[in-house]
C-alpha cells in the first residue's frame, strides 16, 4: 500500500479496486492477497474478481512496459502479485466450473533456460480464462509431441531468450509437419529476440511481442476458430 | 591509454577509441573497448579508426540495429570498410540485415560470425561444446566480471528488487569466466558474481579469441591499398 493509514476493507468496491490496481502497479503481493479476499467476502465472484481487479491491473501494467515507463523487474513485481490472487482465485475458478477459453501448452525449448517471458504469458492466459499447461524449460521435441497428444491443446507456445535456441521453434514445427499434426494446433512463438519475420519463416501462426499480445492472439483464434466450427 | 579509455567507455557511454582515415572503420560493442585497442597495439592497427556503442546496450538489444544504422551511416562516406565488433548478441538476426543493407559499393561492411561474444572469445566450435551439456550456464567476460554490479546488479534491477535474483537466475547452475587476460583481481571479481548469483564458479582462459583474426582483417585490407 503507498499510503500506510490506508485500510483496505474501508475502502468501497470501485476504490478498492483501483487501489488493486495501485498495489498490482507497485508488485504489493500482500495487499493484492488481501484484496482479493475482500471482495469475495463481499460477494464478488472469483471471475469478476479476477477480471476486473488482476487483469484489468496487469493490462496497466502492461500499457506502461510497452511504453518504456516500466521494465522487466517491476514487471516480474506485478506478476509475482498476480500470482498471490490467483492462488486464491485458481480452485474457486475451478469449482465453478466455467468452461476454460481455450487451452494452450508452453514451454521453453530445447538449450534453454529462461522462463520469465512464457511464465508471464502462462500467467496472463491464465488469467483471461485459458487452461495452460506449463512444460517449463529445456524441451526437446518429444515433450512437446507427447504434451499435444495428452492434452489435445488449442494453441501451442513456445519460447527462446537466445539467438542460438530460437531456431530450435522451427524443429518443432517441421515435426509437427512430418507427422500430419501441423494444423490440429495454433502455434505462438515469442522471446526477445524473435520478430514478426522470423515467426513467418519457420511457419509459426504468430510471433507475440509480450504477454498482453498473447493473450489478445489467443482470443482472436479461439473466436476464429468458433466462428469456423459455427460456419461448418 | 587503455585504463583511461575503459574508465571513458562506462555501461552508459559510446565514444571514439581511436581516430584514423585508413580506410577501415571498426564498430565495436563498449564490452570490447579495453580488448580491441590491446589488439590494435598488439598488430600495429594504427590505421584503424575505432568507434563504441554503449556497453550498456548489451541489456537491451532491441535498440542496437537502430545505434548502429546510424553510426554506419556517419561513417561509411568516409572509409571503404567498416568492421562491426558485434555478435548477433541477441537481436535475432538483425544486426545481419543491417550489415546487409547497410553495405555500399563504396564501403563494405561486415560483421563477426556467432551468437555473442562469449563464443568468438571462446572460439564458436569451443563454446557450443561447453553450453550444450550445461545450459544454464551464465558467462562473464572481463568486461561483465568489472562491471557486473553496473550492468547486471543495477541494469537489471537487482540492486531495487533482490528478491528477483532467483527468479531472474533459479534455472541457472554455473558462472563461466572467460577470462581474456590473466588478471588475479578479475578473477575475485568473477567469483564474486558467481557467489552473489549463487552459482558454481568456473574459469577458462580464452585470450582474444576470434576478435584478434577478426580485427586484423583491416591489416590486410589496408595492405591491399598500399
Amino acid at each position: 500500500m503507498a499510503d500506510d493509514d490506508l485500510v483496505l476493507s474501508e475502502l468501497d468496491d470501485q476504490e478498492l479496486v483501483e487501489q488493486m490496481w495501485d498495489d498490482l502497479y507497485d508488485g504489493l503481493a500482500d495487499e493484492i492477497t488481501e484484496g482479493t479476499q475482500i471482495l469475495l467476502d463481499r460477494g464478488w465472484t472469483p471471475y469478476k474478481v479476477l477480471t476486473e481487479a488482476l487483469v484489468e491491473g496487469m493490462r496497466i501494467v502492461g500499457i506502461d512496459f510497452r511504453d518504456g515507463i516500466l521494465f522487466v523487474p517491476e514487471v516480474l513485481m506485478a506478476a509475482n502479485s498476480m500470482k498471490a490472487g490467483m492462488n486464491i482465485l485458481r480452485p474457486l475458478l475451478a469449482e465453478t466450473g466455467a468452461p476454460p477459453q481455450g487451452k494452450m501448452v508452453i514451454g521453453t525449448v530445447k538449450g534453454d533456460i529462461h522462463d520469465i517471458g512464457k511464465n508471464l504469458v502462462g500467467m496472463m492466459m491464465e488469467g483471461a480464462g485459458f487452461e495452460v499447461i506449463d512444460l517449463g524449460i529445456n524441451n526437446p521435441v518429444e515433450d512437446y509431441l507427447a504434451a499435444l497428444e495428452e492434452h489435445q491443446p488449442d494453441i501451442l507456445g513456445m519460447s527462446a531468450l537466445l539467438t542460438t535456441t530460437m531456431p530450435y521453434m522451427k524443429v518443432v514445427i517441421d515435426t509437427l509437419k512430418e507427422k500430419g499434426l501441423r494444423d490440429q494446433y495454433a502455434v505462438f512463438v515469442g522471446g526477445a529476440p524473435l520478430n514478426e519475420e522470423f515467426a513467418t519463416e519457420i511457419g509459426a501462426d504468430a510471433y507475440c511481442r509480450d504477454a498482453a499480445v498473447a493473450v489478445e492472439t489467443a482470443k482472436e483464434f479461439m473466436a476464429r476458430k468458433h466462428n469456423q466450427r459455427a460456419a461448418g | 591509454m587503455v585504463d583511461a579509455v575503459s574508465e571513458m567507455l562506462n555501461p552508459d557511454e559510446e565514444g571514439e577509441l581511436q581516430d584514423a582515415r585508413g580506410g577501415v572503420a571498426v564498430i565495436a560493442c563498449g564490452a570490447l573497448a579495453r580488448e580491441i585497442l590491446d589488439i590494435i597495439a598488439l598488430n600495429s592497427l594504427d590505421h584503424v579508426k575505432v568507434t563504441c556503442l554503449p556497453a550498456k546496450l548489451h541489456n537491451r538489444p532491441d535498440q542496437i540495429p537502430e545505434r548502429l544504422t546510424r553510426k554506419i551511416r556517419e561513417l561509411r562516406m568516409d572509409f571503404s570498410r567498416i568492421l562491426v565488433a558485434y555478435a548477433d548478441c541477441g537481436t535475432g538476426g538483425l544486426i545481419d540485415k543491417v550489415v546487409a543493407s547497410e553495405s555500399t559499393d563504396h564501403c563494405r561492411v561486415e560483421r563477426m560470425a556467432g551468437p555473442h561474444c562469449y563464443a568468438f572469445f571462446a572460439g564458436q566450435d569451443r563454446f557450443e561444446a561447453l553450453a550444450e551439456p550445461e545450459p544454464g550456464t551464465f558467462y562473464l567476460t572481463d568486461y561483465l566480471a568489472r562491471h557486473f554490479e553496473t550492468l547486471i546488479i543495477k541494469g537489471m534491477g537487482l540492486d531495487r528488487y533482490p528478491e528477483m535474483r532467483d527468479l531472474m537466475f533459479g534455472n541457472y547452475t554455473r558462472v563461466v569466466y572467460l577470462a581474456q587476460i590473466d588478471d588475479p583481481a578479475l578473477t575475485v571479481m568473477a567469483e564474486k558474481a558467481a557467489e552473489y548469483l549463487n552459482l558454481r564458479f568456473e574459469r577458462m582462459q580464452t585470450g582474444y579469441g576470434e576478435l584478434e583474426s577478426f580485427m586484423r582483417q583491416a591489416e590486410t585490407t589496408a595492405q591491399g591499398q598500399e
